[in-house]
């Protein structure tokens, strides 16, 4: 019995170690293979170098592709992080008829296998003669952020206590004044954590914008298709400044948390 | 229209007509009427959901009004937003804004209106409230008490025409209530605001203001100074709600001019004319437990309404007093709060007694006690045939 | 759908009744609305509408006119057969490792790390970190890590587990293995939300009413768990069941790994045979909005976002 308690003790923390390495393998192999001195594909280790690192853009199209997932990103998430937040704060706010529907046209975004977001959109785009290019990816975009964003954005919205709006209408701030001055900063990390999310989702997504993109190549349209002759590593280097970027700023959010929180129970 | 763009020079009026606020599906406030006057301390006593917390919401202009009328110093508010009322709230939750200091908090209505050294004003007002040493601080920083002084001090800067209070002392504890009571006293007079103060808890309001209205299901039940209030209670529920009433219903036997008389446990009691509200059919009429005086003999005594005999039920000393339960049968269980004055002498639980009070300290209500107060299951219990038994 | 899990601190929300009404509310809905009828609801219909077209009578080869033409949904059951239960299979299959490989993970978060707040937040960036890093090269570093010459064949085959002539990219395991590794943060995540609250007391009250450690587990963890593994299955199901990258031929697929996904990019992408990839286009979203259709009736309309 009391091996048996000491198996079960340990064998969570040890299995979950084990799961935690798994999830980040990849993640290493990426981030190792950006520093390797490779030629042409970056497929076996060759020796340790920097050169991807300082000459990135010497691999020109991964540079283009990278800049314009970029751009794509940027307007994609400003667009759906606007019109996200509106919803957001309608959810919470207000009584509305319609409001089962209004969710469940949220929620299906969120339940639409890829292919078939990105398919019909494509279809509906060649019904209507649209030319495909950056504009058409941006507007897939667009669509499959603005349920994340209302989702994220949502929860920030609901712990947003009303009396605080009264406070401020009471001491004598207008309608405009009211949103500005204190709901709008009061949202604005939840706010945030959605821009980022649109941003990350809309960066990273390849199956939607495959089927909407024409002749445009994004970062991961180019790396699809380059993976059948191999990837240069400046793709590597790239993706792995965008990580360690991310990395940086989700863990100084947590640490600051952390420390608020700490200091607020000294008191 | 433009926030009131200069501060009170001192309180306004207050005038609530016929004031009706339907909620969907709820009923909150029925019809009514109240008026404050100037650069009073009044305050708003109820039962939790009675409609303390709409009606302050309905003058501070946070809900509309479904008929009736808001008269501020005179002049109509009904239609006018809440930043266009010269009317700040002190919340019950306080509502300070996390995101800015304490000082940004203070001076955020004064910069709403355009005051130009409002950081001065913001500054005078933490200090009238001893925070001016926090300034700089986030509300997250401080304490429930001082958070609570913030909120004051957030209000009563703009120097509004009303200040309305949401049971600010709620979530304090005793000593920080006490002190904060003195202290939102002494601001009142100070700056000689009209302060709006609702509250349940009815010491609170007995001693802070001037005139206390006992609110119950969305309407002013009644409304007048402590003391009146008090010792001369129009309604059941006034006089249960305000301390503690003992309350007999019985039929009229006899209206004069001076007196009403009923028949009360098979005695007749009477009442003055002046303090009762009914003079026929069926009436209640109350005496506060601590004008009760208890017997061992059967008195003999005039000016006194008696009842008994009865047996005492239950005996707690609480220190400066004595509260003794006494069951007469045919009357219900009665409460008497005696004294401490002589040593010893203290009746006993089982005690055969009788009851007297000055006919003075009794009065009529207007409405009739539905149950009788305090017949509760003890008094039912199989104790009390034998009670009942003995006495006949 | 427990997407939540994703959002800043949901903890502190004390849910209040929306109370306003009035124009306002519509100026706020409405462009985010109509962005989604125009963009989502209106491709949806015209995914239909695509898949009922027929080849264009006077047109050249590769135009299509609208027509009702269902044999279309004949042609590509009878041709692609075959890839649809495959995906069906697939997405089942890493569905069911993901729950499994999931769960204890999410419950060790959850639970085991509760008394410790800084590694909680830790270990949770760490299940979200994969996101940070470009989905297609994870699942190529995988293929590197899993072919021919990569270490993990090679240990297999020294252990003499795996035969020698034995691969393990480019087969059904493989892709599997894929699906899984992607979407498992998927499942985590809430899994680990629904577990977050889950009141440890009632652990102690049923261990307190006799029963023993794996008991309370079924009957009491489980349980109270169940929204969260519900809606993590579903959010590995729909874009395992959608994908088309796990099993190309470039990255983790073989020549006999097709899903329905990469037919319909083929048939679109490449063939320009646009009714039919539409048609197998509609076919999977039907058979996704089978769960979907049952998770919806059985939550309440206001937690499905
Ligand atoms: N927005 C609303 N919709 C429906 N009913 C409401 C609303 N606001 C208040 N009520 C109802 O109106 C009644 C009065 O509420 P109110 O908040 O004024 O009570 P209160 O006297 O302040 O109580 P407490 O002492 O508990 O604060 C309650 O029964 C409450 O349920
Ligand atoms: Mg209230």
């Amino acid at each position: 019995m009391r091996g048996m308690r000491g198996f079960g003790k340990w064998a969570l923390p040890v299995y979950s170690v084990i799961a935690f390495v798994f999830l980040l393998i990849p993640i290493a192999y990426t981030i190792a293979f950006s520093f390797n001195d490779s030629r042409r594909s970056n497929i076996s280790w060759r020796g340790f170098t920097l050169d991807n690192w300082f000459g990135v853009c010497q691999a020109q199209d991964v540079c283009t592709a990278f800049g314009k997932s970029i751009a794509i990103g940027l307007v994609a998430t400003l667009v759906a992080t606007v019109l996200g937040t509106m919803i957001a704060i309608a959810l919470v706010r207000y009584r509305f008829r319609f409001r089962s529907s209004t969710t469940l046209l949220l929620f299906l975004p969120m339940a639409t296998p890829e292919v078939v977001l990105g398919s019909g959109l494509a279809a509906q785009f060649l019904a209507a003669g649209v030319q495909k290019g950056m504009l058409t990816i941006v507007l897939a975009h667009i669509m499959f952020c603005i349920s994340f964003v209302v989702v994220t954005v949502r929860a920030r919205v609901a712990s947003l206590d009303p009396a605080l709006e009264e406070a401020g209408r009471d001491l004598y701030a207008n309608p405009r004044q009211v949103f500005w001055r204190i709901t709008f900063p009061l949202l604005l990390p939840g706010i945030v954590a959605a821009a980022l999310l649109a941003f990350a989702l809309s960066f990273d997504d390849f199956i939607i914008t495959n089927f909407n993109a024409g002749p445009e190549v994004t970062l991961p349209k180019y790396i699809y298709t380059a993976a059948a002759r191999g990837i240069p590593a400046e793709a590597n280097v790239i993706a792995s400044a965008v990580f360690l970027l991310a990395i940086v700023i989700v863990l100084a959010v947590q640490l600051t948390g952390a420390v608020r929180r700490k200091r607020l129970l000294q008191q | 229209m433009a926030a009131p763009s200069k501060p009170a020079e001192s309180g306004a009026d207050l005038e609530l007509v016929g004031i009706t606020k339907q909620f969907p599906g709820y009923r909150a406030i029925e019809e009514l009427d109240l008026s404050i006057p100037a650069g009073s301390f009044f305050a708003l006593l109820g039962p939790s959901g009675c409609g303390k917390t709409t009606t302050l919401r309905l003058i501070a202009g946070l809900e509309e009004p479904t008929s009736g009328r808001i008269l501020i110093g005179g002049s109509d508010v009904t239609g006018q937003k809440p930043h266009e009322r010269p009317v700040n709230t002190v919340f019950q939750s306080y509502a300070l804004f996390p995101h800015m200091t304490i000082l940004e908090n203070v001076s955020f209505g004064l910069k709403r209106r355009g005051v130009s050294d409002y950081k001065v004003k913001a500054i005078e007002a933490l200090k009238l409230v001893e925070l001016d040493h926090l300034a700089g601080r986030k509300p997250s920083q401080l304490s429930g008490g001082q958070q609570q002084r913030v909120a004051l001090a957030r209000a009563v800067v703009n120097r509004p025409a009303l200040l309305l209070l949401d049971e600010p002392l709620g979530a304090l504890d005793l000593k920080l209530r006490r002190q904060m009571q003195l202290e939102l006293k002494t601001i009142q007079t100070e700056v000689g605001l009209t302060f709006l103060h609702v509250t349940h808890d009815q010491e609170e309001a007995m001693t802070m203001a001037d005139t206390v209205a006992v609110m119950n299901r969305g309407r002013i039940e009644q409304l007048g100074a402590p003391q009146e209030l008090y010792e001369l209670p129009r309604t059941a529920f006034v006089a249960n709600f305000l301390g503690q009433s003992n309350l007999f219903t019985g039929e009229v036997l006899e209206a004069t001019d001076a007196l009403i008389a009923l028949e009360v446990g098979g005695r007749r009691v009477v009442v003055p004319a002046a303090r009762a509200a009914r003079r026929s059919g069926q009436v209640t009429i109350g005496v506060r437990p601590e004008k009760l005086l208890l017997h061992l003999e059967e008195p003999s005594l005039d000016g006194v309404n008696t009842l008994g005999p009865g047996r005492v039920v239950d005996v707690s000393f609480s220190g400066v007093s004595t509260q003794y339960l006494v069951a007469v049968p045919g009357v219900g269980q009665i409460i008497v709060f005696s004294q401490n004055l002589v040593h010893g002498a203290v009746i006993n639980r089982g005690a055969t007694v009788w009851l007297t009070w000055s006919i003075e300290h009794g009065f009529g209500l207007e409405d009739i006690a539905e149950t009788r107060p305090h017949f509760d299951d003890e008094a039912s219990a199989p104790g009390l045939p034998g009670v009942v038994a003995e006495a006949v | 759908m427990a997407f939540t899990a994703f959002a800043s601190d949901t903890a502190l929300a004390p849910q209040q009744e929306p109370t306003k009404r009035g124009r306002v509310a519509l100026l706020l809905l409405l462009p985010g609305l109509a962005y989604l009828a125009v963009f989502f609801l209106a491709p949806l219909i015209s995914l239909i509408l695509t898949s009922l077209q027929r080849p264009a009578e006077f047109g050249d080869f590769g135009q299509y006119e609208y027509a009702f033409n269902v044999d279309n949904y004949a042609d590509v059951f009878g041709a692609y057969g075959g890839h649809i239960v495959r995906s069906i299979a697939y997405s089942s299959a890493a569905t069911v490792a993901a729950l499994l490989l999931g769960y204890p993970l999410a419950y060790f978060i959850a639970v085991t790390l509760r008394r410790w707040p800084v590694w909680q937040g830790l270990a949770l960036t760490l299940v979200i970190a994969p996101f940070f890093i470009s989905f297609l090269l994870r699942t190529l570093a995988w293929k590197q890590i899993l072919s021919d010459e990569g270490p993990v064949l090679g240990f297999l085959q020294l252990v003499q587990v795996l035969p020698d002539g034995a691969r393990l990219t480019g087969t059904d395991f493989s892709v599997i293995f894929g699906l899984t590794y992607n979407f498992l943060p998927f499942m985590v995540l809430p899994i680990y939300a629904s577990l977050a609250s889950l009141d440890l007391r009632l652990l102690e009250a049923s261990r307190d009413l006799y029963a023993n450690a794996w008991s309370s587990f079924w009957r009491v963890t489980v349980p109270l768990s169940l929204p969260g593994i519900i809606s993590g299955s579903l959010l590995v199901l729909i874009p395992a069941a959608g994908d088309y990258v796990n099993a190309s031929l470039d990255f983790l697929g073989g020549t006999g790994t097709a899903m329905v996904g990469n037919v319909i990019e083929t048939l679109f992408i490449e063939t320009g045979n646009y009714p039919e990839a539409s048609a197998l286009s509609v076919i999977l979203m039907a058979l996704i909005l089978v769960p979907v259709a049952f998770y919806v009736l059985f939550t309440r309309t206001e937690d499905l976002i």
